[in-house]
């Protein structure tokens, strides 16, 4: 038998050759670049505008989760000295003279309130420290630190100095720890966050189960309509995957407020709730403006993204499945419970991956409807983005959460298998 | 027809419509005995299948009985009639491997884990494929996977097995190969099988009997050998084999014989199967192989060749018998071959008992 490996052939037998004398392998690799080329040419539009506009814009902001060189650009000779610096030893004369530096030169330069910016992150009180001694700096003399020490007593205490070593870091995993909620010390040591001061965890943890519940939710509530849908004869189950559609042609924005008239305190789901007798008409039920809300909100949006992957498996199942369980002595329930169900598993994982991802970053519902506790990790990163302007915690926290998304992603293959998963 | 008592599974005035408007069933009257291999055959929307599904338990009868084993069974459930099913595309479940498909029947049925390994090995060996117990369906040939179908139809011993054109997707020379293995079984088992086809030499080849359908009746319930040379009615004649037909008017009947003359004032000589009085419409059946190139016979016309094509161990050639009828005649492969030409005048003859007068 011919083997197929080329490589072992050209030491074993001769060289296969093409009529004109040319190796065969040569000959099949002219022949199919063209075809690759051709392939690209195809695809590179679309290349080219992912990589500019999604794939660099990401790789970008992420960045800045893990490098933030504006203290140390800004004050090169305090991050200079710094960096030798074992971070509890007393602070030396020269760490105070090229502080000083520093400061006039950030002064001059009017670049102080970046500074003063930066370390107050890390120590909050120290921004009018920076920019107040600014405006003096240039007055004082030698020995700096006892003029420093005049200035503001401040500038003696070991915890200012610790804040501008760890701001002084080109290189850090201060943002990533932030919003894990850890701190990141002068000494290079990672300590949890005060327990006061926790906050992202909790809120990485109601960010999953909000996803969990809103896919499970939608699982529950998408399978029945899928299943009848791909039973059902061609017209009507048609006219039913324009009912399950419809959503899609309206607004995320008018569905998610139309939410909030029928489910506020004076809402018709409440009114409807009085009238049954489920509720007291002073004591009405709180479904919006928290977790509550939330969840029944997104598991509206997202249900049809868990209908039709389910949908499109379905339609591909033969009948004649489940009647060969059946007349092999399968009740109904067997039937589909053990041939039916596990046919359907790759639309059920597509749709449950595809709601997943797009609840752990949902923005919008949360935001209209969410109240105090039903924000969610993107509310968080896009107030850092907006309104504190500390992109590089926005930036740690959607690395987070890409990395959250990356495990869950790499433990559906293990369980499931990423190719047993089928969109339609 | 055999009596009552002894059928196994007996339709009883069956009658089917999906839309309250047309029968795809129109009374329906078969007795089926134990043991016995019975092929359903006919061109596709015929009703045949939808026969096997109201067996089966997929489809209800709109009217009439269906009996297995002396009890109706029209209000029993599908799982619970114990009848093995083999279905065209096999329907193998393709997430279990091939040993929890042929276990799932018994798993079912709560059989104990020993018998069960038991049963289905015993099951594998008889299709002769225990060393793919390990493997998916995908995994498997078409020819392999149908094996599999069979086997799980029988692991769990059912009286019954119904079969919904199982060699459909394989080709020819596989299904020959299945035909006889199917055949084996049967016999080897001693189980009752209802076959669906619409391929009439599967249905001959396999078959104890064979019905016959057609616009959702049986239009011939026989013996293989019956169909092909007693067919009953036109239709019959014409799907079963090969046939040359004469149409024309019955001139005068003579116990068994007829004499008919054609519309081209032809008279011919023929057996009375199912024709009416003098005066009526008739169609004249004649197999090619039983239409000779001499003058021998009774019948006796010459013709003229039109066509000539090589099939290997014979030739078919089409030949014109007069200005509307052309008829196929069988010439075994033997020296004659050179010495017919297209166009050439030739003498042909037929018995008048190879020769059926039917229905118009």
């Amino acid at each position: 038998m011919p083997s197929l490996n080329l490589n072992s052939m050209d030491t074993s037998v001769e060289t296969l050759k093409t009529a004109d004398g040319t190796p065969l392998k040569k000959k099949l690799q002219q022949s199919l670049f063209r075809n690759k080329l051709r392939a690209f040419g195809l695809v590179s539009p679309l290349l080219i505008f992912l990589l500019f506009l999604f794939v660099l814009p990401i790789a970008l902001l992420l960045w800045q989760g893990v490098y933030d060189p504006r203290f140390s650009n800004l004050m090169p000779e305090t991050s200079n000295i710094l960096e030798d610096w074992d971070g509890v030893s007393e602070p030396t004369e020269d760490m105070y003279a090229a502080l000083v530096v520093d400061l006039v030169n950030a002064k001059k330069n009017k670049t102080i309130g970046k500074v003063a910016t930066r370390v107050n992150r890390e120590l909050s009180g120290t921004r009018s420290l920076f920019t107040s001694t600014a405006r003096k700096a240039s007055k004082l003399k030698a020995p700096y630190k006892k003029s420093l020490k005049k200035v503001k007593k401040k500038w003696v205490e070991i915890e200012t100095w610790q804040a501008m070593k760890v701001a002084s870091n080109v290189y850090t995993v201060g943002f990533v720890a932030a919003a894990l909620d850890y701190k990141l010390n002068a000494d290079g040591t990672i300590t949890r966050q005060e327990e006061d001061r926790r906050i992202h965890i909790k809120l990485f943890i109601r960010t999953l189960e909000i996803s969990l519940i809103v896919t499970l939710a939608s699982l529950l509530l998408g399978y029945p309509i899928a299943y009848l849908m791909a039973s059902l004869p061609l017209r009507t189950s048609n006219l039913l995957l324009i009912l399950v559609l419809l959503p899609f042609w309206t607004s995320l924005l008018v569905r998610t407020t139309a939410w909030i008239a029928m489910l506020q305190g004076e809402g018709v789901m409440n009114d409807l709730f009085v009238v049954f007798g489920f509720a007291e008409d002073d004591d009405r039920f709180s479904l919006i403006y928290n977790k509550t809300g939330v969840l029944i909100a997104m598991t509206h949006i997202l249900l049809p993204f868990m209908v039709l992957p389910i949908y499109s498996v379905m339609k591909t199942i033969s009948p004649s499945y489940v009647r060969a369980a059946k007349s092999l002595g399968a009740t109904n329930w067997t039937a589909f419970w053990r041939v039916y169900v596990p046919q359907t598993i790759p639309g059920v994982g597509a749709g449950a991956i595809l709601v997943f991802i797009l609840a752990i970053g949902y923005y919008i519902t949360p935001a209209l409807v969410g109240g105090q506790d039903g924000q969610m990790i993107s509310n968080f990163i896009d107030f850092h983005m907006r309104k504190s302007l500390n992109w590089n915690l926005a930036a740690a926290m959607g690395l987070v959460l890409l990395v959250i998304i990356l495990f869950l992603f790499w433990i559906y293959d293990r369980v499931v298998g990423i190719d047993n998963m089928k969109l339609g | 027809m055999s009596n009552k008592n002894d059928s196994f599974v007996v339709f009883d005035r069956v009658q089917k419509s999906y839309d309250g408007l047309s029968l795809v069933v129109k009374d329906l009257n078969l007795h089926i005995k134990k043991g016995e291999f019975l092929t359903m055959l006919g061109p596709s929307g015929s009703g045949k299948t939808t026969c096997l599904l109201m067996l089966a338990g997929f489809e209800t009868a709109t009217h009439g009985e269906i009996l297995l084993d002396g009890k109706p069974i029209n209000n029993i459930p599908p799982h619970k009639r114990g009848i093995g099913m083999v279905f065209q595309n096999y329907a193998l479940f393709p997430h279990m491997t091939v040993g929890e498909n042929l276990s799932f029947p018994l798993e079912v049925r709560k059989i104990s884990k020993n018998d069960r390994e038991e049963k289905v090995l015993q099951a594998l060996e008889m299709v002769q494929m225990t060393d793919f117990i390990n493997r998916k369906p995908a995994q498997l040939s078409g020819g392999q996977q149908q094996r599999i179908a069979l086997a799980r139809s029988l692991v769990f011993n059912p009286d019954l097995v119904l079969m919904d054109e199982p060699l459909g997707a394989l080709d020819k020379q596989l299904r020959e190969h299945m035909q006889y293995e199917i055949k084996n079984l049967h016999k080897q088992l001693g189980v009752t099988v209802v076959y669906v086809t619409h391929d009439q030499s599967e249905a001959l080849t396999m078959s104890d009997r064979v019905a016959v359908f057609n616009d959702g009746q049986i239009q011939q319930l026989s013996t293989p050998d019956g169909l092909y040379e007693r067919p009953e009615n036109a239709f019959v004649a014409q799907f079963i084999g090969e046939n040359n037909k004469l149409t024309g008017k019955v001139k005068s009947v003579n116990n068994s014989e007829v004499t008919v003359k054609t519309s081209q004032n032809m008279e011919i000589k023929a057996l009375k199967v199912n024709c009416g009085e003098v005066g009526t419409n008739t169609t004249l059946s004649i197999r090619p192989e039983r239409i000779h190139l001499n003058r021998k016979y009774k019948n006796k016309v010459d013709a003229t060749i039109k066509q000539l094509i090589y099939h290997g161990d014979h030739i078919r050639c089409l030949i014109k018998i007069d200005k509307d009828n052309d008829f196929i005649v069988k010439i075994p492969n033997s020296n004659i071959k050179s010495t017919l030409k297209i166009g050439e005048k030739i003498p042909i003859s037929w018995d008048t008992m190879d020769c059926h007068a039917l229905d118009a």
